[in-house]
């Protein structure tokens, strides 16, 4: 189909889970594989696997920058792509590979493991361990509307898209974020979403405010992002019925 | 009136029409005769509301518990529960007023407690969050669908557990032990204890112990809500119902059919909407110019501010 957006998957220091996090969209994927999305290349789910040019790349996993086939393909992603999308927290933030220090078989002297940020330019970042499908789809349907919509929704899609391209100008992020950025900015109010959001349950409430075990956080940024304080855009969530309406009724 | 209501299909003035529910719900009982309701008729599986520590004490299951010291009495401390039955709801009912962190149950609502069809009251920026969840389920797998009523209460401030301790103990100089009821209303903090005596603090008293965080809200009648409530607008023992979305209005209407609520026009009841008007647009000015000072901080670098 000649207006479908086409997408590329580029899998670089990640354990997969995105990659299963966007199948676990089941019917929904196949859904947007036959409507909107036309998937070029992606080791696990189709049968070419090599860079080509595309609209849209979504890229799992943080880069070593030991690996030059690794640093080729993220550079390679990044001449080929209209946007690129960090898929999950470890191309985000680097999330569980910033504790890497090299040594593992088979190849030990990997070591040095950067959130793709660092080295790319980054358009959108979805953060989590794993990103959600849910929040997989969102933005795929919204890229698709960014690059194939009427006026209308691509403005609806550029707002949305927003907060997650704001979120690209900081390659860090852990329960600190939470600190730095929102109880030390004095933002916080105590709602309790950032202890629902961590995967590995490192936040509960403390007399009404976050308390971080820091020794758990794997620094997928979820907590921070998933913060109402963290970033809120009142033009998009005020109209979250019709958009969720829209989102679903694309899937149908 | 205009924005500072949020969007709503309908506005009444209600209350619950059951006595049982109404003797231990603060004014017209709307959200736990909801839930109750919506229990009933399996519109929802359970709901997430806030309990105190006794509840958790004698309904461990209901509860996640975090490191709370359970050793200590803490009469008034919020701790999220999940109930499943009109007597889990009563037994957790009433504004606490110092905020119980919802919105952490959440998913775990749909994991560990296994509910499909999530019910959830809180504040209007719980309600903000819950949308956000939604919308941009980042750490909220398979949540955001489940989510099947969503009851905000109108909101001004909130405090955290230890300013009530102290306006209660210092302030007041009564125990929290020995309180029955706490209420903000016609600009004071009202403290009833349980052998009827009754202290007021000014608001001007409390204001310090507010939560920072609070000062920043634009919302005051939970604009997100499926359904919003609180007891500004309306005469004593009924509350201001605001019917907003499509699930809202589809849960109400069942529930006046079945009888739930008796109500009465909001244009035919004092103080009427225009109060619930009046204060909204108080709260979003003034937190408003916080936000604006901020920008500045009087010291030429701005704090941070979230909204895009
Ligand atoms: S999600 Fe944000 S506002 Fe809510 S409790 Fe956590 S840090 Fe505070
Ligand atoms: S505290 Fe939890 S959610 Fe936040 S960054 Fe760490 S692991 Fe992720």
């Amino acid at each position: 189909m000649a207006d479908k957006i086409t997408l590329g998957y580029t899998h670089l220091s990640g354990c997969t889970g995105c990659t299963v996090a966007l199948a676990d969209n089941y019917a929904g994927l196949l859904t947007l594989l036959d409507k909107y999305v036309d998937l070029k290349y992606m080791p696990t789910l189709a049968d070419a696997r090599h860079v080509q040019k595309v609209d849209v790349s979504f890229v799992e996993g943080s880069v070593c920058i030991n690996d030059k086939l690794a640093v080729q393909e993220l550079k390679e992603t990044r001449e080929k792509s209209t946007i690129v999308v960090a898929l999950g927290g470890c191309a985000c933030y680097g999330n569980i590979t910033r504790f890497s220090r090299g040594g593992q078989q088979n190849q030990p002297a990997h070591e040095a493991y950067l959130p793709i940020g660092d080295l790319i330019k980054v358009d959108v970042f979805i953060p989590g361990c794993a990103p959600t499908p849910q929040m997989i789809r969102n933005v795929a349907v919204m890229a698709y509307l960014l690059l194939k919509g009427t006026k209308e929704q691509k403005d609806l899609a550029t707002a949305f898209l927003t907060p997650l391209m704001k979120l690209t100008e900081k390659n860090e992020a852990c329960f600190c974020e939470l600190m730095t950025q929102v109880i030390n900015q004095g933002l916080c109010m105590g709602c309790g979403t950032c202890v629902a959001a961590c995967p590995v349950n490192a936040i509960t409430m403390e007399y009404g405010k976050p308390n971080g075990e820091r020794d758990l956080c794997i620094k997928c940024g979820a907590c921070y992002s998933q913060c109402p304080r963290s970033w809120f855009s009142f033009d998009v969530v005020e109209n979250y019925e019709a958009i969720n309406e829209a989102i679903m009724a694309a899937l149908q | 009136m205009g924005a500072e209501l949020g969007k709503y299909k309908s506005c009444v003035s209600a209350r619950s029409t059951d006595k049982e529910l109404l003797k231990c719900a603060q004014d017209g009982g709307i959200v736990s005769s909801l839930f109750a309701f919506a229990l009933d008729e399996g519109i929802i599986d359970g709901a997430i509301v806030a309990a105190t520590k006794e509840f958790a004490a004698k309904n461990p299951s209901k509860v996640i518990l975090d490191s709370t010291n359970f050793d200590m009495i803490e009469p008034w401390r919020p701790i999220p529960a999940i109930v499943n039955t009109k007597a889990e709801l009563l037994a957790a009912a009433g504004t606490k007023y110092n905020i119980s962190p919802n919105v952490a149950l959440l998913k775990e609502a749909t994991r560990s407690f296994g509910l499909d069809k999530v019910g959830i009251v809180g504040t209007p920026c719980q309600m903000q969050a819950v949308r956000k969840a939604q919308l941009y389920p980042i750490g909220m797998r398979d949540v955001g669908a489940s989510i099947a009523l969503a009851v905000g209460i109108f909101c001004m401030e909130n405090f955290p557990y230890q300013s009530i301790l102290q306006l209660v103990e210092d302030h007041a100089a009564m125990k929290l032990e020995s309180v029955k009821k706490m209420e903000i209303g016609k600009g004071k903090f009202w403290v009833y204890g349980k052998r009827g005596q009754v202290v007021q603090l000014p608001l001007k008293v409390t204001h310090k112990y507010e939560q920072p965080g609070c000062h920043v809200c634009l919302d005051y009648v939970a604009n997100l809500g499926d359904i919003s409530t609180g007891s500004v607008g309306s005469p004593d023992g009924w509350s201001t119902v605001f019917v907003r979305s499509k699930i809202g209005d589809s849960v109400w209407a069942k529930a006046m059919a079945a009888g739930v609520f008796e109500t009465q026009p909001i244009e035919k009841v004092k103080p009427g909407l225009e109060l619930v008007s009046k204060l909204a647009n108080e709260k979003i000015t003034k937190n408003k110019a916080t936000l604006e000072a901020r920008k500045t901080f009087g010291v030429g670098k701005a704090l941070r501010n979230p909204y895009i």
